[in-house]
């Protein structure tokens, strides 16, 4: 296990606020122990609001008040530099923030200061963490855009000069112009029409394999976890419920959630109705008991609604928290082939 | 809106501080309605009293119970704030709605004039028209010049506001159901501009009540109708800081700044109940 | 460039159409009103001292000539802008006979260098000290000058002008409080005289710069903090930019785009300020020469010192506009 690039033991992260000497705790994070490997897309999925945004700030470092992590750890292992962000001052973050440890954010459109040239804006991020100054900074940043088919000239641009798929490279190349180890994509499919989403995806997928590094994909769309991740993790109510190989979770479900998520895809040719999730995500200030999915899972007995399940194998490498995944298998849809579209 | 105001009230302290100053400020002008004595006639009282308990406010050199007679001013300058606010709203509403909606030659030609509106400084056309109708010029009168030239900056926002409406899915909706542009802009654009136009008259009135406080101060309105601005232009007149009747100007002074911060505060506590990001930011961390 | 170049002439074409209509509505204001100039100026001038009969007929005839009131409107209209074109709007009556042009060009620069200075102290220290407070939103001394200013933004320029009047002229007499330079030195190129010019300015400054400063203080405080919500900004903290080159090149320089339109729409007023700030102080320029002119009844040279301040200030906002490019590249695209 020490070879693996994250790892998150027993997470715990809260938002504490203060409204006029009134404390109100949201539970955003609750006991997350997950992995991510070396030269791997891990896909998160889940709702929103179930916490998946929360925990992907923790892993990239970027906890504000009145975010707080309770307990726990999340440890990087990058080459010859362990970091635990939990415990990090504030000058080991910055040794590996976007030298090592990077971010796409959603909406590629405005992460670019629109009074700045693309080429200042990549001096200011590049700079520091590459060491580099000048010609040779300017040498790096043409090669690296080379790379995703962007000439020198966009160095001279300001964003609103630049096509919308132009721009959306630019934000990659900003993301992995220091070729990081660890890449968090946020949502940066989300909000593009289909045919720019494919192009991104196939983009940051290109550029993975090529540098070798670690990408945890965040979306709600499962459809595009078909098409990038080599395992998805699932997170409901601040809760990791299930994760595994991709296919798997696709084929062969193990938690409720799970297989209402996959059964809600659309497939070619399917007319059929499908039934909605009843209820609606819980308030995260005060979570039910038990099994969180308890109030709106279809399988749910008085075992769910008094305790919680814990997160145990039940495959090669397939792990689900849930006290009757031997009865899911009835609820999951025939099966499609998904990914086969990519 | 009774639920916004104890929002307001609540949680805002800035708008409660502000409610409270302007509150004071009204009902001490109120209490001229109870007035005992007419503030035009002069030398009813002792000259150059200093505030004591029979004269709360002391009196001035003309003899004048400053205590009552500050009272009438602050009536007479609040009412010509609130006719200057009213009659700059119907204008501003009118023309950032017409320009926004209809856009076209329509708004380029009312936004020209909303240029020159904001260009030419009105202290100069102010003094232009006192020139030309010395005390002619009375409270009516001159709030309704004040009126024509403090529209231009809001209208230019509710315009704004307008044009982003424009587009907005439920525009459509009234369009193509076949409602007049009458109809759509005063029942389903209006409500939208409403908060901007109470916030934008808060400000308005701190501009053309410090405007005829000028005006009055230097003697270019009818200086026998008693308000804040002809108060200071008496007190000028008598040396009022060189004899020691400093009462006659500070008094005056002190309560026209308390109106000023108190509308200023309910204008930018309005402001940003209307911006809802600025809102969010008070409520989190 | 030709982007640029278009912009520029749209500009100056807007610029003169503003121009014209202030001042034809100077104009208007002045010749619409039932008050004939000609008697009443006869009346100003021979009230003060005893006139022969003959004399005020003369003066009359002189009046009535050089204002052109028997003429219909229209006409005097047209000579008003050929005369104006020309630079010559008459004598003035309270410096008789000094033309009025005249009295104009000589305060024009007194006004120009105190609002000139005063803008530029109030818009960048404000914006700067604004800036700062809407990123460093914990900063103790930041948020005292927020409420300071808070409580000094909406007090008129007369008010502050007055209380500085009182302080520095009756409380603590420090500082000259009255004329633009002293008595007793000679208007020229020497260091006693800028000294003296500069120790006249300060008050009015100090007034000016208070009551403006609030205005660019609160607002870009509102500004930044939504600029510091915008995504470019989150992105960058994230990427671990160094917080200086942020709070430069991301935060204020944005922040910046919608107070230089805020400083070009609100000149008139701040115009307006001076002019109100010199009265108070004695000050030689525009201001105080309307206010003597009014006071003096003098036709010709408050419609001079009226058209000159619209032109004046609409020259101001032309500057400002055309800097706007400069700050936000997406306008040249346009």
């Amino acid at each position: 296990m020490s070879e693996d690039l994250l790892t998150v033991q027993g997470l715990q992260a809260y938002y504490q606020m203060n409204y006029f000497g009134v404390r109100r705790e949201v539970r955003a994070v609750e006991d997350i122990t997950m992995s991510v490997r070396r030269n791997e897309v891990y896909g998160i999925a889940g709702e929103s609001s179930s916490g998946k945004t929360s925990f992907i700030k923790v892993l990239a470092a970027a906890i504000r008040p009145p975010l707080r992590i309770i307990e726990g750890s999340v440890r990087y292992n990058f080459d010859g530099l362990s970091v635990d962000v939990a415990q990090a001052g504030k000058a080991q973050i910055e040794a590996i923030r976007w030298r090592h440890l990077s971010y796409i954010m959603q909406g590629s459109m405005s992460v670019l200061n629109p009074v700045r040239r693309i080429g200042r804006i990549f001096e200011d991020y590049a700079s520091r963490p590459l060491e580099l100054t000048g010609e040779a900074l300017r040498e790096r940043v043409v090669a690296h855009l080379g790379r995703l088919k962007l000439g020198p000239e966009v160095l001279s641009a300001y964003p609103h000069e630049l096509s919308g798929g132009m721009r959306q490279r630019v934000t990659i190349g900003l993301a992995t112009v220091c070729h990081p180890q660890f890449i968090i994509a946020d949502e940066p499919t989300t909000a593009l029409d289909v045919v720019v989403q494919k192009e991104v995806l196939g983009l940051i997928r290109e550029i993975q394999q090529e540098m070798g590094s670690s990408v945890v994909f965040v979306t709600h769309d499962m459809s595009v976890h078909a098409n990038i991740a080599d395992r998805v993790g699932i997170i409901y109510a601040g809760r990791l419920v299930e994760e595994g190989p991709t296919r798997q979770m696709f084929f062969a479900p193990k938690h409720p959630y799970t297989a209402h998520l996959v059964a809600s895809l659309p497939r070619i040719g399917d007319t059929m109705q499908r039934p909605a999730l009843e209820g609606r995500p819980p308030n995260l200030a005060e979570p039910p008991s038990g099994c969180r999915f308890n109030p709106r899972c279809p399988l749910a007995v008085d075992k769910c609604r008094q305790e919680a399940p814990p997160l145990e194998t039940v495959a090669p490498d397939h792990r689900t928290a849930c006290w009757r995944w031997r009865d899911v298998a009835p609820l999951v849809q025939p099966a499609v082939k998904l990914w086969e579209r990519a | 809106m009774f639920a916004v105001l104890r929002d307001l009230i609540r949680y805002n302290i800035e708008f409660a501080v502000g409610l409270v100053l302007v509150g004071i400020i009204v009902l001490y002008a109120c209490l001229s309605f109870f007035s005992p004595v007419d503030p035009t006639q002069i030398y009813l009282s002792i000259p150059d009293q200093p505030p004591s308990a029979q004269y709360w406010f002391g009196t001035n050199s003309r003899g004048q119970d400053m205590f009552w007679n500050l009272s009438f001013a602050f009536r007479n300058t609040l009412i010509f704030g609130l006719i200057v606010a009213a009659i700059s709203r119907v204008i501003s509403i009118t023309v950032g709605l017409l320009s926004g909606y209809l856009g076209g030659w329509v708004d380029r030609v009312l936004m020209f004039i909303n240029d020159i509106f904001v260009a030419v400084p009105s202290f100069p056309v102010l003094v232009l028209f006192y020139f030309v109708l010395r005390s002619g010029l009375n409270t009516y009168s001159l709030a309704a010049v004040m009126a024509v030239l403090g529209w231009a900056y809001d209208a230019r926002l509710i315009r704004s506001v307008t044009l982003s409406l424009k587009h907005r899915e439920f525009t459509l909706h009234a369009r193509y159901s076949g409602m007049s542009t009458p109809k759509i802009l005063l029942q389903e654009h209006l409500p939208y501009v409403m908060p901007i136009i109470f916030a934008t008259a808060m400000a308005n009135m701190i501009w053309s009540i410090g405007m005829e406080v000028t005006l009055a101060v230097l003697g270019f309105t009818n200086i026998n109708i008693p308000t804040v601005g002809t108060t200071l232009y008496w007190a000028n007149n008598h040396s009022a800081m060189v004899v020691g009747t400093w009462w006659w100007l500070v008094i005056p002074v002190v309560l026209i700044v308390i109106t000023f911060i108190g509308l200023f505060l309910l204008a930018v506590s309005l402001n940003e109940y209307i911006d809802p990001r600025s809102r969010l930011r008070r409520m989190g961390a | 460039m030709t982007g640029y170049l278009s912009f520029v002439l749209k500009r100056v074409v807007q610029l003169i159409g503003v121009i014209a209509a202030g001042v034809s509505a100077s104009f208007f204001i002045t010749h619409l009103s039932p008050i004939n100039p000609v008697d009443q100026a006869v009346d100003r001038i021979t009230a003060r001292s005893g006139f022969r009969p003959d004399a005020i007929a003369e003066l009359r005839a002189a009046l009535t000539e050089l204002y052109g009131t028997d003429e219909p409107l229209l006409v005097q209209f047209a000579s008003f802008w050929g005369r104006l074109l020309q630079g010559d709007l008459g004598p003035s009556l309270i410096a008789f006979p000094t033309p009025a042009m005249d009295l104009v060009m000589r305060a024009l620069p007194w006004t120009a260098c105190l609002l000139v200075v005063t803008v530029l102290i109030t818009w960048v220290v404000g914006n700067l000290l604004g800036g700062l407070a809407g990123y460093y939103q914990n900063n103790r001394f930041l948020k005292a000058f927020g409420i300071v200013t808070m409580g000094l933004q909406p007090v008129p320029y007369y008010i502050v002008a007055f209380i500085l009047l009182i302080i520095f002229g009756f409380l603590w007499p420090v500082l000259p409080i009255s004329g633009g330079f002293a008595m007793n030195v000679r208007m020229g190129w020497s260091w006693e005289f800028a000294f003296s010019v500069l120790q006249h300015a300060i008050l009015p400054a100090t007034s000016l710069v208070l009551v403006g400063i609030g205005t660019w203080f609160l607002g870009m405080r509102a500004l930044v903090s939504n600029v510091v919500t915008e995504d470019y900004v989150t992105y960058a903290e994230l990427a671990g930019v160094r917080p200086g080159r942020i709070v430069r090149s991301y935060v204020l320089r944005n922040a910046m785009i919608p107070q230089l339109t805020g400083l070009a729409m609100s000149l008139g007023g701040i115009f307006s300020g001076t002019v109100i700030t010199e009265e108070v102080f004695n000050y030689p320029g525009l201001g105080s020469l309307l206010i003597d002119a009014v006071n003096g009844g003098d036709y010709g040279l408050v419609l001079a010192v009226s058209s000159v301040s619209i032109a004046a200030v609409g020259v101001a906002i032309l500057v400002v506009d055309l800097l706007y490019p400069v700050l936000d590249p997406r306008v040249k695209a346009e």
